[in-house]
């Protein structure tokens, strides 16, 4: 079966996480191999999926995991709901 | 995220948190989802500070909450799913939700990529450039919503398509669309810009 460009658009995810069929695939590939639109589409939603995944687009900011834990802590030992701790827990 | 976790024996670890005492092992526990939790948060609320905010306030719940966790689902599944609730209870306190409705009206309506013929390379040290990593983030943060989820979590935190949607509540086959769709729109979007903004020398190709 041949397909026309806007159809192939739709098996991009799916071309992309490996999920298509096995008749799909093929006919995806075939409309691929000759279509250089298409194919600058594939590549460059892969490389776009490649860069957002990258670890720095959305870096914590400093001192993020110090002032989580400090939160933690506080919450550990003090009551609930005051946001104080409340005297010593009695040893020394 | 998935990798670290399921290394590590999550279940025991929460036992014995649960058992008492042992309170402590919950930073050991959150430590690998730390840097998740806060890009959810961020990616949804679009401010650091707010984001740093209600990713504590997730991990307070969470800690809070603990005994509720059945372990049906994965700890990480069911930590996004509390940041997503915060994040989203957020929104709707600062109305700043009130175009999304719209945008989800359009659910059903069709993307269509970049028409570009050559760009096929990869931005090499794109990251390096505040430049990229804004355009990158102003992107993502346009999204409605609805896409911006999940494709926040499959394709920026690396759950699986199951984890994603079973984090946001809906049908697999739900968010699979969702994810095509943010990802083609996200194309449409991106690769002009970043084929202007980045000289074409520094790249390298794909292949
Ligand atoms: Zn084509």
């Amino acid at each position: 079966m041949v397909l026309e460009c806007k159809h192939v658009w739709e098996h991009i995810s799916g071309y992309l996480d490996g999920t298509l069929d096995a008749a799909v695939l093929e006919d995806v590939q075939k409309h691929l191999e000759h279509c250089e639109i298409c194919s600058a589409i594939l590549d460059s939603t892969r490389n776009i999926l490649i860069l957002t995944a990258d670890e720095r687009v959305f870096e914590l900011p400093l001192g993020f995991s110090e002032r989580l834990h400090a939160r933690l802590e506080a919450e550990m030992r003090g009551p609930r709901g005051t946001g104080e701790e409340i005297g010593e827990e009695g040893d020394s | 995220m998935t990798a670290t976790s399921e290394n590590r024996n999550e279940a025991q670890m929460i036992a014995s948190i649960l058992a008492g005492g042992n309170t402590h092992e919950f930073h050991d526990l959150i430590q690998p989802y730390e840097r998740s939790v806060y890009s959810m948060a961020l990616s949804m609320l679009q401010n650091e500070a707010d984001a740093e905010d209600a990713a504590q306030e997730a991990f307070l719940k969470a800690f809070r909450n603990l005994e509720k966790f059945r372990g049906e689902a994965k700890f990480s599944t069911w930590l996004i799913s509390i940041t997503l609730n915060e994040a989203r209870s957020r929104l709707r306190r600062k109305k700043t939700a009130k175009t999304e409705s719209l945008d989800e009206l359009q659910e059903g309506g069709h993307v269509s990529p970049a028409l570009l013929r050559d760009w096929r390379e990869i931005p090499s040290e794109a990251l390096e450039r505040q430049e990229v990593r804004l355009l990158l983030q102003d992107a993502i943060g346009d999204l409605p919503l609805i896409y911006r989820e999940v494709f926040v979590l499959r394709d920026m935190e690396d759950l699986s398509v199951n984890q994603s949607a079973e984090a946001l509540g809906i049908s697999v086959a739900a968010a699979k669309v969702r994810l095509h769709r943010a990802r083609l729109m996200l194309q449409k979007r991106l690769a002009p810009q970043l084929k202007q903004v980045m000289p074409k020398r520094r790249w390298f190709p794909w292949f």
